[in-house]
């Protein structure tokens, strides 16, 4: 990148979100309570743009925006379609419980921010942009946790902002000594000037940043916040946060692992493995015995960030890493997202018990969430079960056959609590909840729609995958 | 063709589930007799139109994934078209036997069918991922209908068969996963990774894979020592997912080992088939123990099922030795598993349909709760006899051709394991014999739970129409076996020659 790039249509996606977040605080002020779902039509708009714009850019050749502060590639592209669409179908789960809210338009806004951060963490190609992403997807999301404004959504706010601001500065900190070693925080110089660096300095510096962005994506040791966050906050925000800045912050790891550390003295792909194997495990663990849905939801999540990490570990390792990762990433959004629509379209079912007939209720519903639930097991066709075939193969290709059997002991046992919320849903029996509220009918169809994408993701690996490939921008 | 055989089973259970509420429950229950009926004449007409010297046939090869290596590739041989046409008369008798099945019978319908595609799916397979596809679904399948319609403890059993079977599923991922990147262009297409050999000379990598691969299967075979969740299975499935389980999921173990292991990894088979052998006597034998100390008549022959398989697993140990037998003995070795397979699908089958007859009857399947029952129903007696001696192998039914065909292959190269297995045949004789004299000769006792119906009705003509084919298939099979050996006989030695390599 010799040139000076700074062509505005290249981050068109992230433009088109800031001016419909912009845009809908100003409508929000004006327009009549009753009217302000057109704040959320708006983003919705915003959303969809965004989508052609980044599927328009992803069939032209990788650059880099903005002096090479901004990666337009591959991961870039495919983060950016699967985060803005994961926006839509939150958006869409949240059209029910917000509808003439007191402060609906400015919950739409948060959430574009929130959406918008995490598109900047995926694109990154710089430290300093990094921060920056890492700031915008918090501080909105911090806010949505706690939007209900009651006891468990204070205090999902307040251990959310707390974790996430300490993060946060260690996460500065390691960016300030990273720069005084690289000389810099753009990540093509950082890739040259790192491989003398002193390894002492270079460790400092990398557990800072891993610090912040582990605790995007709700991984151990950074999870601590992620059951409590997700059981406090409403379903749809508990998606939101599960989900989105969770795709940014995997990127953003997986570029830095194959551009500026990858030739860096420091044993990345070690520590990585190790974490990722950490988060599969400890989540895994935790999840056994929780009875309610949020929660078990919520560990789980935790531990599908540790099979996430698994391509990140073997990024520069592998060929295969970085279509695995985006795959994996692509598969788990829309399934996970499909299982908290299931827990939104029922929002009087708390625990497992709740779910107690739903097969007889709502046999279609039951369905998506068996789909859905088996899907996050990875069992074949689902989009996730072809996921974890790539991760598995990109694992033992890098030379990590260890952590490929530990995921896969890791798939076994996360099939136990997952069966433990189907048991109840497909058996006989009256549920005591589902009797009396007939529940969110957008969210219901969001799950269907989670659910067929996820079975369609699936069979339909082949192209996919074949756009997944391509090289990153250095 | 085989497209069409495998995807029409869900299409009409599809067809089934969006039916209107108020359809009558006969109409599941004739849509899905009739449509494993045309299954049935459908296999037929591919067994009809088959060339036995021709290897694989009806090939169907398609893009699916093809950058992760993934392709729809199907296709028959010698191997998997008797156990297809096997799968489809069980099916079909499943069907029949379920007639008068009362507790939601369109899901039911639906469930079996879905598991039929699964079922053919798996044998017609000729890429790993679309075999592992339908390997894992069969497990789902199959847990939904063990939690659904199984007894008391339904829950608990089918949450450890699918653990346990989920557990070699992925080792079997793992397997799969380290013959594609073996090979080179990377592929997980079966005949391409046949042809290619990709882990001959790489002994570590291969008796990994091996390894990998040999616990997936074993699982689900199951062998010794990993049969645990075979008899809670059993016990509390109902008695035609007991017959799929044992007659059709179990040969997905066997039928992997003589697909993929074999062909696949013929140096580390070599290398380690005398612990393939070891764990097929001691299968054999251990089966055989177990189930002569049962009291529950399904558990009994869930164990003799253990017992069966551990035959198969000696035959293709033995089939390895390559230095001190000739090549036909082995060959011999491997029809015998094959014809073992068919058989032990026709008569394990008939055998947990009758048990399921028994239990509609008494609400019990403890033997010793039973005596006398020739007295009050002679036909559900004689063909419960037939069904036993059938299965312990006595000459004249399907089992003798398999069993002596195994027993002759595998003496050979491995004399002091096969006399040993030749126990077994004694012992499963003498714990039938034990629970036909047990259960059904003697003064008539019956058992009196509380709402048990006095009477002990003969079995009813929807039953014996279930049961009876099967019955009859193993003795044509036992008395005029070349039909089938002429198809299984040209695979065999392929098989053979490609462990040879």
């Amino acid at each position: 990148m010799t040139e000076m790039n700074e062509n505005p249509l290249d981050i068109l996606p992230e433009i088109l979100l800031a001016a419909g977040a912009v845009l809908g605080l100003l409508l929000g002020a004006w327009l009549p309570r009753s009217r302000q779902w057109i704040v959320g039509l708006l983003a919705a708009l915003a959303s969809t743009a965004g989508i052609v714009a980044a599927a328009v850019a992803a069939t032209e050749p990788a650059t880099a925006a903005f002096d090479g502060a901004f990666a337009v590639d591959p991961v870039t592209g495919t983060s950016r379609i699967v985060i803005l669409a994961g926006g839509l179908l939150v958006l869409a789960l949240s059209i029910g419980p917000m509808r003439a809210d007191p402060r609906e338009s400015e919950f739409y806004v948060l959430l574009q921010l929130t959406v918008l951060g995490a598109l900047v963490l995926a694109g990154a190609q710089d430290l300093l942009l990094l921060a920056a992403g890492y700031l915008l997807a918090s501080i909105p999301a911090y806010t949505l946790a706690g939007f209900r404004k009651d006891g468990p959504g204070t205090e999902a706010a307040l251990k959310y902002y707390v974790i996430g601001a300490l993060l946060g500065v260690l996460m500065l900190t390691g960016i300030t000594v990273l720069y005084a070693t690289g000389r810099g925080t753009g990540y093509p110089m950082l890739s040259t000037e790192l491989r003398e660096a002193p390894e002492a300095l270079l460790a400092a510096g990398t557990l800072g940043l891993l610090a912040g962005l582990l605790f995007k994506a709700g991984a151990v040791p950074a999870h601590f916040w992620v059951p409590d966050a997700v059981q406090g906050s409403t379903p749809p925000v508990a998606a939101l946060l599960t989900t989105l800045p969770k795709i940014g912050a995997l990127a953003a790891l997986f570029r830095l692992g194959a551009v500026p550390l990858a030739d860096s003295p420091l044993p990345w792909a070690a520590l990585i493995a190790v974490l990722a194997a950490a988060s599969m495990t400890l989540g895994n663990l935790a999840a056994f015995f929780q009875s309610d849905v949020k929660r078990l939801l919520a560990y789980s999540t935790i531990s599908q960030v540790g099979y996430l990490l698994m391509p990140v570990a073997v990024a520069v390792r592998s060929d295969e890493a970085q279509q695995a990762l985006l795959y994996y990433l692509a598969a788990y959004a829309v399934t996970n997202l499909g299982a908290f629509a299931v827990v939104c379209a029922l929002p009087r079912a708390v625990n497992l018990d709740d779910y107690r007939g739903l097969a007889r209720q709502r046999p279609l519903l039951a369905l998506s969430l068996v789909i859905c639930l088996l899907g996050l097991v990875g069992t074949p066709p689902t989009a996730v079960f072809l996921g974890k075939l790539e991760i598995f193969t990109a694992a033992v290709d890098g030379g990590y056959a260890w952590l490929a059997v530990l995921a896969a002991v890791n798939t076994v046992a996360s099939l136990f609590y997952y069966l433990r919320w189907i048991v109840p849903a497909v058996s006989r029996g009256e549920g005591t909840v589902l009797r009396d509220g007939d529940g969110d009918g957008t969210a219901r169809v969001v799950a269907y729609a989670a659910a067929t994408a996820s079975l369609g993701l699936g069979l339909a690996g082949g192209p996919v995958l074949a756009m997944l490939s391509g090289t990153l921008t250095r | 063709m085989l497209t069409a055989l495998v995807f029409t089973p869900t299409a009409v259970a599809l067809l089934l589930l969006v039916l209107p509420r108020r359809t009558p429950e006969s109409v599941f229950r004739i849509v899905w007799v009739v449509s494993t009926a045309v299954l049935l004449a459908f296999v037929v007409g591919l067994w009809a139109g088959y060339d036995h010297g021709g290897g694989m046939q009806y090939e169907v090869r398609a893009r699916w994934i093809p950058s992760a290596g993934v392709g729809y590739h199907v296709g028959v041989d010698g191997l998997s078209l008797p156990l297809l046409a096997m799968t489809c008369v069980l099916f079909l008798a499943c069907a029949v036997h379920s007639l008068r099945q009362t507790r939601r019978v369109r899901e039911f319908a639906a469930l079996f069918l879905f598991l039929q595609t699964t079922c053919l799916g798996l044998f017609v397979s000729l890429d790993l991922i679309l075999f592992f596809v339908f390997f894992d679904l069969s497990i789902v399948g199959m847990y939904f209908v063990i939690a659904g319609w199984g007894h008391q403890q339904a829950a608990r059993a089918a949450l450890m068969f699918f653990l346990y079977t989920f557990i070699g599923s992925l080792a079997l991922l793992l397997g799969f996963i380290g013959l594609y990147l073996a090979a080179d262009p990377h592929t997980f297409d079966m005949v391409e990774l046949t042809r290619q050999n990709p882990l001959a000379g790489r002994s570590v990598y291969a008796a990994l894979v091996l390894l990998a691969i040999g616990i997936g299967l074993a699982v689900k075979t199951p062998t010794v020592p990993f049969h645990t969740w075979l008899p809670p299975a059993h016990t509390e499935a109902p008695a035609a997912g007991s017959a799929i389980l044992a007659g059709v999921l179990l040969k997905m173990g066997t039928y992997g080992f003589l697909r993929i292991a074999m062909p696949m990894l013929p140096d580390a088979w070599r290398d380690y088939a005398l612990v393939i052998v070891i764990v097929g006597v001691v299968s054999v034998l251990y089966g055989a123990l177990v189930a002569l100390a049962q009291t529950d008549f399904k558990r009994m022959i869930a164990y003799t099922s253990v017992n069966h398989m551990g035959y198969i697993i000696l035959a293709v140990g033995a089939a390895a030795a390559t230095a001190d037998t000739s090549e036909q003995a082995r060959s011999l070795a491997v029809t015998g598993a094959v014809t073992q397979m068919v058989s032990h699908g026709l008569l394990t089958g008939a055998l947990f349909l009758l048990a399921g007859v028994l239990y509609e009857r008494g609400r019990t399947y403890d033997m010793g709760a039973y005596s006398g029952i020739a007295a009050a129903a002679p036909a559900f007696t004689g063909m419960t006899a037939v069904a036993a001696f059938a299965s312990l192998g006595l000459p004249g039914f399907s089992g003798f051709i398999a069993e002596f065909q195994i027993f002759t292959g595998s003496l050979g190269p491995r004399p002091v394991a096969t006399s040993l297995s030749l126990l077994g045949i004694l012992l499963t004789a003498g714990l039938f014999l034990r629970a036909l004299q047990k259960m059904f000769l003697g003064p008539l006792r019956l058992p009196d739970a509380p709402g048990s119906p006095r009477a002990f009705p003969d079995v009813r003509a929807h039953e014996s129409v279930a049961v009876v084919p099967l019955l009859m298939l193993a003795v044509v099979v036992g008395v005029a076996p070349r039909f089938l050996l002429d198809v299984i006989e040209p695979a065999s030695r392929a098989v053979v020659e490609l462990l040879a390599r």
